[in-house]
């Protein structure tokens, strides 16, 4: 075991999914062409003034409500200046110390699987900037703006994290969390989450916090997880060469899979903080806390406890199954449309995952609805189709769509439970394998499992493959001629 | 036949009304004035627009009557924005620029009828005192050509003074209404803050610019603000209060003046002041002596407020995405250096760094967070008056308008605070966010001099209706310039 130890604090910016900005009535959806979501006021043409979207306002105290956070009554927007070319008013509305939340925790495990409260500092609302585009433009660098005013909120840990794996699993519990609510969407790959970490190593069993370092704009799991691990690692040598480490800004290359010190120009020693003039003190009143309240679905927290307590699924099943809240979703849906949650859970995580995968589809968009999912299942469970037959019909549902019942019907998938029907089928395979018969009878019970398979291609699928067993057995054990 | 060069709002109603003029013929005839005027009140003037829209009012007027502003002459001073016509703010940064929009006054006072004729000379980011801070050159005093016309609302005062428009919009964040009205001889009204909204007009100081109307008399105000004021949904700040209703102001009200304002006074000028608290008394009303202690405390307040929010209120202005760009820039720290360098005047790069240094760390609190807490205690004065006094009478300015250059401090061989005490007595208001008049009560060695009213948050009313009084029982706003 190391002599040293982590220490890791994150803080996460939450791209909010408001139609709007935060300050702007120009829409906030990713990927349209460069300045074409850009308005007078993203633009910070002169005269310009910012307006605060209220819904931005009501998703930041659902949020704090979830982490049961201390919502401030009254909460202010100071100005944070510096200048850069993708920050148009030269300087960004932020809140420096009067946050909209307070406080709060986040509920991951250690890496030995103990429970483990993260506690939050604060979660506060700002402006995402604009992008500066340093590619395609012959040497000279492009501003889209279509980012600018996307409201964040930024949700900030106190340094409780204690390696990488821990960081990463609160940075996905975060991203459950904020998916579940509704208030971010959630694609990493569009930068609607991402993360800043602040590290900085001490000897195991300290108390104090060494010199801590801070990595900027951690986008995915992967880099948070490769970028902790380089520059743990990293002050850890300096340490151990007899050096002590330097507070800086770092950047994590992912080409190169390092650490580096990010270069002035959009840090500043002095941001010159104060209260915004031009908007008012945020003022949150009972019944505004009230509607947010009555908004909050049901947590993956307490999700996961009742899949475990009162559906029986296993601890792994349930949190499988609520990782995605939009899989929860799915599986909440054919679970009670079948009222088999294991049965349920065992397709999702398989057929269902699988599919899914393959095609790279969406949960909210499986072609199969979950009703569906859930009328298979119970046809398999009342025996009207084989658990076989049921997974040509699930990609026939898949490709094609259509009505479980009536694929069933038109198809003639229904399962042959019928006695005399399968003991004609069994008649003729024992009269036309006489020499795997043969064997069987000599002992060689592996043999059987041919038979099994002989009589079910000739039921073509259709025969309850236990119905087949049962009486293969009994006609090779009477049947002794 | 016209209504006259120096005919109010009023007057011109009546002659439209009576078709002794068209809305044309007005505007031709103030833009030729305007073309013969030497003042330099105007920064651009849109002929074809304002004469095109001059036919569609008398269209409308034959239509339907006059109502409201229609086919009234305006100018807007040059930090509203106006779609489609430059607005420079009288910087080199901004000489070029051209918005996409309108603010809302100029939508507002455009859908009450008015004709914009063109947009007025100011100091650079409304920063001054004389209007000798513009990139198109100082303005010249219609009384006295060798003196200011006091700022920084400098063109739209004389414009106004001069004739050369019935009615002009203008801005005040420290007495850029108040001061220039006084020293131009004509009414000014700065609304209570939030009155008035300020999208689209391009911020100096957000926390204490106010869009307010100047006009040659407290009747044109009044109507005037009627058109102008409004809660606007894209102005956070903007009072939801209703209209300013439209009563005589009251009767044997109690006047306060305040003991602290008059020690830096010229005697001619306090006694100007005397005999219009006199004027009052034989109106009925009750002359008192108020306190507001901590008056001398208020332009340093004001300076460092209005200059913290200017140095970031100005950060825009980076060469990047429109305004003035440095040919050449060899990387980013120079293109910002050399644009910002080269756009801004030397007043308005002062008040920056003045700005930029009081929000700085190891200094925030000595300034910044200092002038906040006695802007909260100039304000709770004024709360405290308006306990024992129902409005306040002051002067509006320490002196008569003064000589070009004189207090100027181009370089750093002047000091620029002998300037900024101009504003000693508009100051204390707007820290307070209170409305306050001015209007002409007397003529010192042959130019006017102004006296401030200032009433309670939202008594835009009683401080109009005082004024009207006032000016039916005088004649000092009837006063013009020699020819």
């Amino acid at each position: 075991m190391s002599q040293w130890e982590s220490v890791i604090g994150l803080e996460v910016h939450v791209q909010l999914q408001t139609r709007s900005k935060i300050f702007s009535g120009a829409p906030t959806a990713f990927g349209a062409p460069p300045n074409t979501q850009a308005c007078a006021v993203d633009l910070a043409l002169p005269g310009v003034l910012p307006v605060l979207n209220a819904e931005a306002v009501r998703m930041a105290i659902v949020f704090g409500l979830a982490v049961e956070g201390e919502i401030a009554e009254r909460c202010r927007f100071d100005r944070k200046s510096y200048f850069y070319p993708d920050l148009p008013k030269g300087y960004q509305i932020s809140q420096l110390d009067e946050p909209i939340v307070r406080g709060g925790h986040l509920d991951i495990e250690t890496d030995d699987g103990a429970a483990k409260r993260v506690r939050l500092t604060r979660a506060h609302l700002e402006e995402d900037a604009g992008k500066s585009l340093h590619e395609d433009y012959q040497g000279k660098t492009g501003i889209d703006l279509n980012r600018a005013g996307t409201p964040l909120l930024e949700v900030v840990s106190e340094p409780e994290l204690a390696s990488p794996e821990e960081a990463g699993r609160y940075f996905r519990a975060l991203h459950t969390l904020v998916r579940t609510l509704g208030i971010c969407d959630g694609n990493l790959n569009e930068g609607s989450m991402r993360c800043d970490a602040n590290v900085s190593v001490r000897p195991r069993g300290s108390t104090d916090l060494g010199e801590r370092t801070e990595i900027k704009n951690l986008n995915s799991f992967r880099f948070l997880d490769k970028a902790l691990a380089f520059e743990i690692q990293r002050q850890i040598d300096v340490l151990e060469s007899g050096g002590s480490v330097e507070r800086q800004t770092l950047l994590y290359d992912a080409e190169r899979d390092e650490t580096r010190p990010m270069r002035g120009k959009e840090l500043s020693d002095d941001y010159r903080y104060f209260p915004d003039p031009d908007l008012l003190p945020v003022v949150v009143t009972q019944s505004m806390l009230a509607q947010a309240r009555a908004t909050i679905p049901e947590l993956p927290a307490a999700k996961r406890r009742r899949y475990v307590d009162e559906l029986g699924l296993t601890d792994y099943d349930a949190r499988w199954l609520t990782v995605d809240p939009d899989t929860a979703a799915y599986f909440d849906a054919a679970a009670t449309a079948c009222g088999r949650p294991k049965a349920a859970a065992n397709w999702i995580m398989g057929d269902v995952a699988a599919a899914v995968r393959r095609e790279d589809a969406a949960w909210t968009e499986v072609p199969v609805s979950a009703s569906q999912l859930g009328k298979l299942i119970e046809r398999i469970e009342d025996g009207s189709i084989s658990g076989k037959i049921a997974k040509s019909l699930f990609k026939t549902l898949w490709d094609d769509g259509g009505e479980v019942d009536e694929l069933i019907d038109s198809q003639g998938l229904r399962q042959v439970s019928d006695s005399d029907e399968i003991a004609a089928i069994v008649r003729e395979v024992i009269d036309a394998n006489p020499a795997q018969v043969e064997q069987v009878r000599s002992g060689k019970i592996r043999v059987l499992g041919f038979l099994v398979g002989q009589a079910m291609k000739a039921s073509g699928g259709k025969a309850n493959p236990k119905r087949v067993s049962e009486l293969l057995q009994a006609a090779l054990s009477t049947d002794g001629s | 036949m016209s209504a006259g060069q120096f005919a109010t709002i009023a007057d011109i109603r009546t002659a439209l009304r009576s078709k002794t003029t068209s809305a044309e013929e007005l505007a031709r005839e103030h833009l030729n004035r305007i073309a013969r005027s030497e003042l330099n009140s105007f920064v651009t003037v849109s002929e074809d627009d304002a004469l095109a829209t001059a036919r569609e009012a008398d269209r409308q007027i034959a239509r339907q009557g006059q109502s409201g502003l229609l086919g009234i002459p305006i100018a807007h001073k040059d930090v509203f924005c106006t779609a489609g016509v430059r607005t420079t703010c009288a910087s080199r940064m901004l000489a070029e620029f051209v918005p996409p929009y309108d603010a809302t006054v100029v939508t507002k006072l455009r859908d009450a009828g008015a004709i914009m004729l063109g947009k007025t000379n100011m100091d650079e980011f409304a920063m001054g005192s004389s209007n000798e801070n513009s990139h198109f050159g100082p303005v010249s005093n219609p009384w006295d050509a060798t003196r200011v016309p006091g700022g920084s609302s400098g063109g739209s005062a004389a414009a106004v003074a001069a004739g050369l428009v019935p009615a002009a919009t203008a801005t005040d964040t420290g007495g850029s209404i108040r001061q220039p009205a006084a020293l131009c001889g004509i009414s000014g009204l700065k609304p209570t803050y939030g009155r008035v909204s300020r999208y689209g007009m391009v911020a100096f100081a957000s926390s204490l610019d106010q869009g307010g109307p100047m006009a040659r008399t407290a009747h044109d105000l009044r109507l005037l603000l009627h058109h102008m004021e409004g809660h606007d949904p894209l102005d956070s700040t903007s009072a939801d209060v209703g209209p300013t209703p439209r009563g005589a102001g009251g009767t044997g009200l109690r006047i306060g003046i305040p003991r602290e304002y008059g020690r830096d006074l010229d005697a001619r000028l306090a006694a100007t002041v005397d005999e219009a608290a006199a004027v009052f008394e034989g109106l009925g009303h009750e002359r008192q002596d108020v306190s507001l202690p901590h008056t001398a405390y208020a332009t340093a307040a004001y300076y460092v407020v209005a200059s913290a929010e200017a140095s970031t209120n100005l950060s825009r202005y980076d060469g990047v995405r429109y305004g003035h760009r440095a040919e050449s820039p060899a990387d980013l720290d120079d293109l910002y250096a050399r644009s910002r360098s080269e756009g801004f005047g030397a007043e308005v790069k002062r008040r920056i760094l003045t700005g930029t240094y009081a929000l700085s760390i190891g200094y925030y609190d000595a300034y910044y967070r200092k002038a906040q807490r006695l802007r909260r205690l100039v304000r709770q004065d004024f709360l405290d008056a308006f306990a024992t006094v129902d409005l306040i009478l002051a002067p509006s300015t320490p002196s008569t308008a003064f000589e070009k250059g004189a207090l100027l401090a181009p370089d750093e061989t002047k000091d620029p605070t002998v300037m900024y005490e101009q504003d000693i007595y508009t100051v204390p208001a707007s820290l307070a966010g209170l409305p306050a008049l001015s209007i002409p009560c007397g003529n010192v060695g042959g130019l006017p001099v102004g006296m401030q009213l200032i009433a309670p948050h939202f008594g835009e009313d009683r401080l109009l209706g005082l004024a009207e009084s006032f000016q039916r029982e005088t004649d000092w706003h009837e006063r013009t310039p020699p020819p």
